[in-house]
């Protein structure tokens, strides 16, 4: 067991450092990051200087060592284009992003779930159909036309919810603000929870649906309805909760995916979150905020998967056959 | 527009003496993020708009640009080196500091001081003499007609408050903890900073001790940034926002057509032009070898003449643009008036690149960034159709901002044969353009930085000096024409158009747009 548990934490580790290599050779393609500093008519000496002082005439091994050093005490360094440390910022833009993958989560579950179950179980019905062809909608429309199509319905023409931003926010403890706790904050999150899971919801949707129509020509679903138990327990007790392991194992998996792109909504959106302020470090050649999201982004796949990785390891006993 | 703020300004005068008072907030949005609210930290235009609503230099511009006298009442040049500033009295910082002339020296060192990026604000000789608190000298190594021309974004900080926030020194990237100025500010002007997420928002409120009297009728202002262009448009459609700037081109009608907002247009003062290289012996994108073809001023005029601005004006700019002869606004030149475009014709253009040995045109690169400037790639694009037109086969790089000005500056060694660029002088007068943009530059960009292209004519070098320094203002417009003259006789650029402003307003708000893209909260009404 630990033999196992220290060698998956050894892959981990590796995967993290060519995340970061990676990342850091590739910052090299972005663009100058002085340019973005500094005013149009900013002598050449200052830039040389600022450069300098930046350390980015330094060779690209002495500056990956030093942000590799840094990285691992969590100091990511000062963003360029804010001058305040990176941490903070990002402390200050969690909260955002994770209201909103979390209500796309939700999204996705509440509504995934019962069309998918009624699909599967009423497969010939036209609602199935219907549910079936909007669910393609969701999978093969681009997020940010969806966003903007919702916007356009939702705000400008009825005017219900607002098309940008978290709406008013209260601060709770030192660093975590919400939207939950105002009316104006919730109604900010239908718009982009909507744009953010419907790609979620329809994965789910259909996982169900395509779980159910096998359950259900099972022989202990046969069984059970031999029993004259009535549809609902067959359906609900039996049938349902035997799909449901698959999906859990995805939806884990699937909530990194949301939190670590959840980048074009939030920039629709202008959602004030990790994702929105990562495109705009992009435009600006902001290192040391690209560095951290992708190494933050890298960290949360690695730590999930080792987290099922371990889970496994006790649901399977297969995996500790034959090991010490 | 001018007639509109004087409307506004009626209406105001009328409705303001009895009028109770009404909570007004203005919402708006901008493509860009507020950053840092140092004054010094960074020196464009969003920035320096913003700060200015909190922050007051000792000038100011007015709604037409001109300069108008703020936290200084006058000035005067006591001798032809040293010009005496008497600054306002009883004017008040938002924490209740006074203002004085320490205030004044202090603001000068920091702004001078290693990571401000404002520096040339105040030239590195000049020395300030306080000669009593409210009277400042500033005494210089030779005349310098321009010397307060863009003070009005060089913004007076209070000394007592910086230093005992422990934030002299300018707020560095390279510090690893925030500046106090980074995140707080403390001026004089109309508006005082209530809060600031930097990226998210900005709230301002009114500030009841302000020395003039406010013709605006706001009590807060929101600042959202709004990166997406579509976004942006929504919020002001759906009347969430009173005002949101820039906005697409492609959507002015849109928003003229809503009930409730107006789209206002107008030209800006950047000048969008087209560079090429005249300094290397071979050109670095091309398929002629051996020799320069843009060395040879037929060519350069066969470009210029191959380009059709009205069909740019009309097709890519959708109106939205004002056709320039030369390389500076009309508004910011008086005798601008006398020049006009080579006119377009291709078959002078095809005439000319034979005459110049290049009958049947030639390959050329050429690089052009597609997020900095209005269609921005759109205008390379059709300029690369025109010149397909007269021969000449275009490889155009279009590509962000980053990449782009990574390549053609100096840190990339202007590399770049042909290349699209958009200059708007800080100073808002000619030897900014001069100076910047048509002096010889050596191989590292001493000189001209920006004369990417590299061309070197010794008559712009020495006018350009005789500029500097020449007080008399209508002998001074004459070698400031003379210089432009010998630019446009020989084609050393090609001027394209002042790129327009397009702010989307909601029908309720009276504001200024001013030409440099500045927008003064204290322009505003709200109904």
């Amino acid at each position: 067991m630990i033999g196992f548990a220290t060698r998956r934490l050894l892959q981990a580790v590796i995967v993290m450092l060519v995340v970061a290599l990676l990342a850091f050779t590739m910052f090299r393609f972005v663009g100058d990051p002085i340019n973005q500093m500094v005013g149009i008519e900013t002598s050449i000496e200052e830039r040389e200087a600022l450069r300098e002082r930046l350390g980015l005439n330094d060779p690209i091994a002495v500056q990956f060592y030093r942000f590799i050093s840094k990285a691992a005490r969590f100091d990511f360094g000062t963003s360029y284009q804010f001058r305040q440390p990176v941490s903070e910022l990002f402390a200050k833009r969690i909260p955002a992003t994770l209201e909103l993958s979390l209500t796309s989560a939700l999204f996705a579950l509440i509504v995934g779930i019962p069309m998918g179950i009624y699909a599967g179980l009423n497969r010939e019905s036209p609602i199935s159909k219907l549910f079936l062809s909007v669910s393609l909608v969701g999978i093969s429309l681009p997020t940010f036309f969806i966003g903007i199509l919702l916007i356009f319905l939702f705000s400008v023409t009825l005017q219900w919810l607002p098309s940008f931003g978290r709406g008013e926010t209260v601060q709770i403890g030192s660093w975590w603000t919400t939207g939950f706790l105002t009316v104006s904050g919730l109604k900010a999150l239908i718009l982009p929870s909507i744009t953010l899971g419907l790609y979620q919801m329809t994965l789910i949707m259909r996982l169900i649906r395509a779980e159910m129509l096998e359950v259900i020509r099972t022989d202990y679903i046969k069984f059970a309805r031999a029993r004259g138990l009535p549809d609902r327990l067959v359906h609900f007790r039996h049938a349902l909760k035997n799909t449901l392991v698959p999906v859990i194992t995805i939806t884990g998996l699937q909530l990194g995916a949301i939190i670590a792109f959840a980048t074009i909504t939030e920039t629709v959106f202008q959602w004030p979150g990790m994702g929105l302020m990562f495109l705009q470090a992009v435009q600006n050649v902001d290192i040391p905020i690209m560095s951290a999201y992708l190494l933050l982004t890298a960290f949360l796949f690695v730590a999930i998967n080792y987290i099922v990785d371990m889970l496994y390891f006790f649901i399977d006993p297969r995996l500790r056959v034959g090991r010490p | 527009m001018k007639t509109k703020s004087i409307v506004a300004a009626a209406a105001l005068l009328t409705a303001g003496a009895g009028s109770a008072v009404q909570a007004e907030t203005l919402k708006f949005a901008f493509q860009g993020t507020l950053n840092n609210l140092d004054p010094y930290t960074l020196n464009e235009t969003f920035t320096l708009s913003s700060l200015g609503n909190v922050y007051e230099g000792l000038t100011r511009r007015g709604s037409d640009l001109a300069i108008e006298p703020a936290l200084a009442e006058r000035w005067e040049i006591v001798e032809p080196n040293r010009w005496r500033f008497y600054l306002r009295k009883d004017v008040k910082f938002h924490n209740g500091n006074d203002f004085t002339a320490e205030d004044v020296a202090f603001s000068v060192e920091r702004v001078q001081s290693e990571g401000s990026d404002l520096t040339t604000r105040v030239p590195a000789d000049a020395k300030v003499e306080i000669v009593d608190d409210h009277t400042v000298d500033f005494v210089l190594s030779g005349p310098n007609p321009i010397l307060h021309y863009e003070w009005d974004t060089f913004y007076i900080m209070d000394k007592e408050w910086t230093v005992e926030n422990d934030a002299v020194k300018v707020t560095s990237a390279s510090d690893s903890t925030a500046n106090f100025a980074a995140l707080n500010a403390n001026g004089t002007g109309p508006f005082k900073v209530d809060s600031h997420e930097a990226g998210v928002k900005t709230v301002y409120a009114k500030n009841d001790g302000w020395w003039d009297t406010p013709t605006h009728n706001l009590d807060t202002v929101e600042f959202t940034p709004i990166s997406s262009d579509a976004t942006r448009v929504a919020a002001l459609l759906s009347g969430e926002l009173d005002m949101v700037y820039p906005i697409p081109v492609q959507d002015i009608k849109r928003i003229n057509d809503n009930a409730g907002t107006v789209a206002l247009t107008g030209p800006e003062l950047r000048t969008i032009f087209l560079g090429m290289d005249q300094m290397r012996d071979e050109l670095l994108y091309s398929d002629v070898k051996g020799k320069n073809p843009f060395k040879d001023a037929k060519v350069r005029k066969a470009f210029y003449q191959a380009i059709d601005i009205e069909g740019i004006k009309k097709k890519v700019m959708r109106d939205l643009s004002t056709p320039s002869a030369i390389m500076i606004s009309p508004f910011l030149f008086s005798k601008a008036g006398a020049f006009e475009r080579y006119p377009y014709d291709p078959d002078a253009a095809k005439a000319l690149l034979a005459e110049a040995g290049y009958a049947d045109g030639f390959t050329v690169g050429m690089d052009c960034p597609n997020d900095r400037y209005v269609n921005d790639e759109a205008i390379c694009q059709a300029v690369a159709a025109m010149l397909a037109r007269i021969g000449v086969k275009v490889d155009l790089n279009a590509q962000p901002k980053a990449k782009y000005f990574a390549k053609v500056l100096a840190s990339g060694n202007f590399d770049t044969s042909f290349y699209l660029l958009g200059w708007t002088p800080g100073s808002l007068d000619s030897w900014n353009v001069l100076s910047n943009l048509m002096n010889c530059r050596d191989e590292a960009g001493t000189g001209s930085p920006f004369n990417l292209g590299g061309f070197c004519d010794e008559k712009i070098d020495s006018l350009t000096k005789e500029i500097l320094v020449e007080v008399d203002p209508e002998k001074r417009d004459g070698l400031i024409e003379n210089a432009y003259q010998i630019s446009h006789d020989n084609a050393y650029y090609v001027p394209l158009h002042q790129q327009g402003l397009a702010w989307g307003v909601a029908d309720n708000v009276e504001l200024v747009q001013r030409a440099d893209n500045q927008f003064k909260f204290r322009f505003v009404t709200k109904n």
